[in-house]
């Protein structure tokens, strides 16, 4: 009885402590690999932290105080987004949370009067729009298959979730390269050197500041590849593969496709979301009332 | 039974009050009244909450007769308002109206004694509570409201005397609505909730207001006629009378009731303003601020669909209860997506408000236990949000002169009690750990094990994102720190402060006083109908409180950063700025910066989005109508 809140709550702070320490290693990965893909050496694979180190450093500048607070907010509600998930709970309040954060992000992105920042928040917040009822079915389709919308249900079922949802699992990869950043859905703000709206949401953070929204950005990494784990959760080797090569497809796409205007982006991921997503959960739920009433 | 009656007969007391005395006294008398109507409500939830169902035998007799002859008197006003306004179609709805009554009253039910005709249960609490204090803070609130738009609006004639009386009479109509179980006194003050919010709309009586109040008012009469017409049902079906009470019709089953029930909440439809009839909620905006507040958001649209949530037992896993499931979602989804494109804060109010009340319907329309349950909780969370979210755009309106919402940037600096209220306000509206997140929440896992479901999920988890992306523009408007501007809030007075700071409180204290709500009233009132209950697990519970305090908390990071900082102006792509709001451009000229919100018009116009909605929803209702009449024939 008292073992299983142990567990949760163990799992939480591994989350906590570890998730930089591992989402910044994917970073320095994901830079070495694109590096390789276009052709140069690349930085080491310890960069990201190197980067983030040297940003809290810098002097402390704002345009606003308040941004300190939007940006703490983001932090932390990540963070808590991220235990929750691990700590195996639920899997809607997790979204919820998640969301939460993303719009304190955008609000400290509005908060600074800079038109470079504040297209980057209304572009986010189209991201977020675009990829949320993707995320909800992914949700969904897991009650439906596992009957329960506890992580922790979900991952102990044995099922191989992937088989009765391969539609929602291609709609979350897709989601997933709106949430990585990567191209050709980098609208809000990008990784790679040159935007038309400069850094787009981050144009006006700076220092300790930015420092956090990479360290969010970490967190985030770590989340969103463990809901890809859930798809596999019957198998550990297996979905460890699937994450890895989920993650190598991303940059692949990231580095072949060129970025496509806000509008393609709402309408694509709308339209898998639309398709796939729905059509998936339709045949399952079809399937339910037929085969086992 | 007195707290009933008092409740029903002490705003009429007032109200009349209201015609006689002048603007010092009316002060006095609406903040007493409205402190007794409050410590009543609470009354009321004290010695209620445990007690189930209580019937009250009030005689059926007197009170009847007067409702016939105040029926009689307000059908004749109309018609004389019509012919005045040359409102032929409206003149034409209240003869068939009157007609119908007529003929019910006078030739169908001359000789029935109903008992049992007042009663109260939870859900019946709830709603009281809803219009006891929400209802009574706004009308304090208008007290200030009515003075500045009075001189303001030096044009517009100051009837202000009419306009408490009629705010007082409405509430007492509301309670009237939730205590009484007789369907033809429930029919009454439904009517009379109609000719008030006409009243109230066409209050400027300029020609704009005039013609959006006739269009309420010929909206809610097809309603009314609707009501009507189920009562005549009722009254053919069962002379003795016995089922125009209405748990007796509730409780009598698919075959008699849903005919009935199908016609009232066809009226339910058109009072909470659900497409293809939400265009005269949206036109209801002309009237003054509290008006919005008190009408149009938090009570008598919710009569709307507290009637359809009374009938959500009936409904349940009919076919009928699926289209008026349905109309309710696409409304939910078509009212959110043009909610994006509107720059005018009353209208994204509105249309917010609309697409509510969609979700509700869509709940008690599939009706199975756990979706009432969403359903009660929605009309809570929303009726204290939306009204806090309308008084604060009626005193930012009242401050700057405008509704709009591009004017609103940088109110934190120039407001920051107002904007800060906002926030929470619309954080209530979308953000967890706050009310609605809580009950999209509950909605999503109880759709997902009622029939056809999915697309209810489907449709909620579309409408849901547009509900993030429009408040969080107009979030990100108002916080977007703007230096150099002069606080203007400082006017504002002090009962409008009261009731902000009061209901600011309400939003953030019944997301962690919900747990008990559920418990001691939702709960119980769904365990009397269903004989089964629901409620979010204590683990989700702990963890959203947690959630909730952590949200509390933030704020006073602020504390810690408030030294310390360097201060640089927003980056203008390395242009040399003045101030904050200028830069220099081309030729050396220096030019004014000015930032303005996505409205996404090519996708989500009002006018096209409203007219699928009409195509789709009066579809609906076609299919609902000849299934009806199926079953009648």
């Amino acid at each position: 009885m008292i073992v299983e809140p142990v567990i949760s709550l163990v799992n939480a702070v591994l989350f906590v402590l570890l998730a930089p320490l591992v989402g910044g290693l994917i970073a320095g990965i994901d830079r070495k690999v694109t590096a390789r893909m276009q052709g140069r050496v690349g930085p080491p694979v310890l960069q990201p932290f190197y980067d983030v180190g040297k940003l809290f450093e810098k002097e402390n500048m704002v345009v606003t105080v308040t941004q300190h607070f939007y940006v703490l907010s983001y932090l932390v509600f990540m963070v808590v987004a991220g235990a929750l998930f691990f700590s195996g709970g639920d899997m809607l309040l997790v979204i919820f949370a998640f969301t939460l954060s993303h719009i304190f992000l955008v609000l400290g992105a509005y908060a600074s009067y800079s038109p470079y920042s504040h297209i980057g928040a209304e572009r986010e917040l189209i991201q977020i729009i675009a990829y949320e009822p993707m995320i909800i079915f992914t949700a969904v389709g897991m009650y439906m298959v596992t009957q329960s919308f506890n992580v922790s249900a979900i991952v102990n079922s044995g099922i191989p979730i992937i088989l009765y949802l391969p539609g929602v699992f291609i709609g979350y990869l897709i989601v997933l390269t709106i949430k990585l950043r990567k191209s050709p859905f980098d609208l809000s703000t990008s990784h790679h050197a040159h935007q038309e709206i400069v850094k787009g949401v981050t144009t006006d953070f700076s220092g300790s500041n930015l420092g956090k929204i990479e360290i969010a950005h970490w967190y985030e990494y770590v989340f969103l590849l463990g809901v890809v784990y859930l798809f596999f959760g019957f198998n550990p080797y297996i979905a460890i593969a699937a994450i890895i090569i989920a993650y190598f497809l991303e940059v692949l796409i990231d580095n072949t496709i060129s970025r496509a205007k806000w509008q393609l982006t709402l309408r694509s991921a709308w339209l898998i979301a639309g398709t796939l997503g729905i059509v998936n959960l339709g045949v399952l739920y079809y399937l339910k009332g037929v085969i086992m009433p | 039974m007195n707290d009933l009656l008092f409740l029903i007969g002490f705003p009429v007391i007032i109200a009349l009050l209201m015609l006689l005395v002048k603007d010092k006294i009316r002060n006095y008398i609406v903040i007493v009244s409205a402190i007794a109507l409050g410590i009543a409500s609470l009354y009321l939830l004290i010695t209620y909450f445990n007690k189930n169902t209580v019937f009250f035998d009030i005689p059926f007799e007197p009170a009847s007769k007067i409702m016939v002859i105040i029926e009689i008197l307000l059908a004749v006003y109309i018609l004389y308002l019509g012919i005045k306004f040359k409102k032929y179609f409206t003149v034409a709805l209240i003869l068939l109206q009157a007609g119908l009554l007529l003929f019910l009253e006078m030739g169908l039910i001359s000789g029935i004694h109903p008992v049992n005709n007042l009663f109260i249960d939870q859900f019946s609490i709830i709603m009281a509570m809803i219009i006891g204090i929400i209802g009574s803070l706004i009308c304090v609130y208008a007290l200030g409201y009515m003075e500045t738009y009075h001189n303001r609006h030096t044009g517009i004639k100051d009837r202000r005397k009419l306009f408490f009386f009629i705010l007082f009479i409405f509430l007492s109509a509301m309670f009237g609505i939730v205590f009484s179980n007789n369907l033809l006194w429930v029919l009454f003050f439904w009517e009379i909730t109609t000719i008030c919010s006409f009243v109230l709309i066409g209050y400027s009586g300029t020609p704009e207001a005039t013609n959006n109040a006739f269009l309420a008012l010929s909206m809610n009469l097809l309603g009314g006629v609707a009501f009507i017409a189920a009562l005549i049902y009722i009254a053919m079906m069962d002379p003795s009378g016995k089922l125009f009470g209405l748990d007796a019709l509730i409780s009598s089953g698919y075959a008699l009731a849903i005919v009935p029930a199908v016609l009232i909440c066809f009226a339910g439809i058109t009072k909470a303003a659900l497409m293809p009839f939400s265009s005269w909620l949206v036109g209801a905006m002309v009237a003054p601020t509290p008006v919005s507040a008190l009408l149009h958001s938090s009570t008598m649209v919710k009569a709307g669909v507290y009637i359809i949530v009374r009938f959500a037992p009936v409904l349940a896993l009919t076919t009928e209860g699926f289209i008026i499931a349905m109309v309710g979602a696409v409304t939910f989804l078509l009212a959110s997506g043009i909610a994006i494109s509107q720059s005018n804060a009353k209208k994204v109010l509105a249309y917010s408000t609309i697409a509510n009340l969609g979700l509700i319907v869509a709940c008690a329309g599939v009706g199975t236990y756990n979706l009432m349950w969403v359903a009660i909780l929605l009309i809570i969370f929303h009726a204290i949000a939306k009204s806090l979210l309308f008084l604060c755009v009626g005193t930012v309106e009242n401050r700057i002169g405008s509704k709009n919402i591009e004017d609103m940037g940088g109110l934190i600096v120039r407001m920051p009690k107002i904007a800060m209220m906002m926030f929470i306000g619309m954080a209530g509206m979308f953000l967890a750990p706050f009310g609605m997140v809580i009950s999209k929440w509950a909605a999503i896992e109880a759709f997902i094990t009622a029939p056809f479901g999915l697309v209810f999920i489907a449709i909620l988890a579309f409408g849901g994102s547009f509900t993030v992306f429009y408040w969080s523009k107009w979030m990100g408007k108002i916080i977007s720190v703007m230096r150099h501007q002069e606080v203007v809030e400082d006017t504002v007075k002090k009962e409008k402060w009261a009731v902000l700071y009061i209901l600011t409180a309400l939003v953030v204290g019944v997301c962690l006083a919900f747990p008990l709500i559920s418990t001691y009233l939702i709960e119980p009132f769904i365990m009397n109908i269903y004989g089964i209950t629901t409620g979010l697990s204590q683990a989700n519970l702990a963890i959203m409180i947690m959630m909730l305090c952590l949200l509390l908390i933030m704020p006073f990071s602020m504390l810690f950063y408030r030294t310390g900082s360097k201060h640089v102006s927003p980056y203008m792509g390395g242009r040399p700025t003045e101030g904050e709001m200028r830069f220099s451009g081309t030729f050396g000229t220096m030019r004014e910066l000015s930032l303005a919100n996505y409205y996404m018009d090519k996708y989500f116009g009002e006018d096209k989005v409203f007219y699928i909605g009409t195509l789709l929803c009066w579809g609906l209702l076609l299919i609902a109508g000849i299934i009806l009449a199926g079953v009648v024939l």
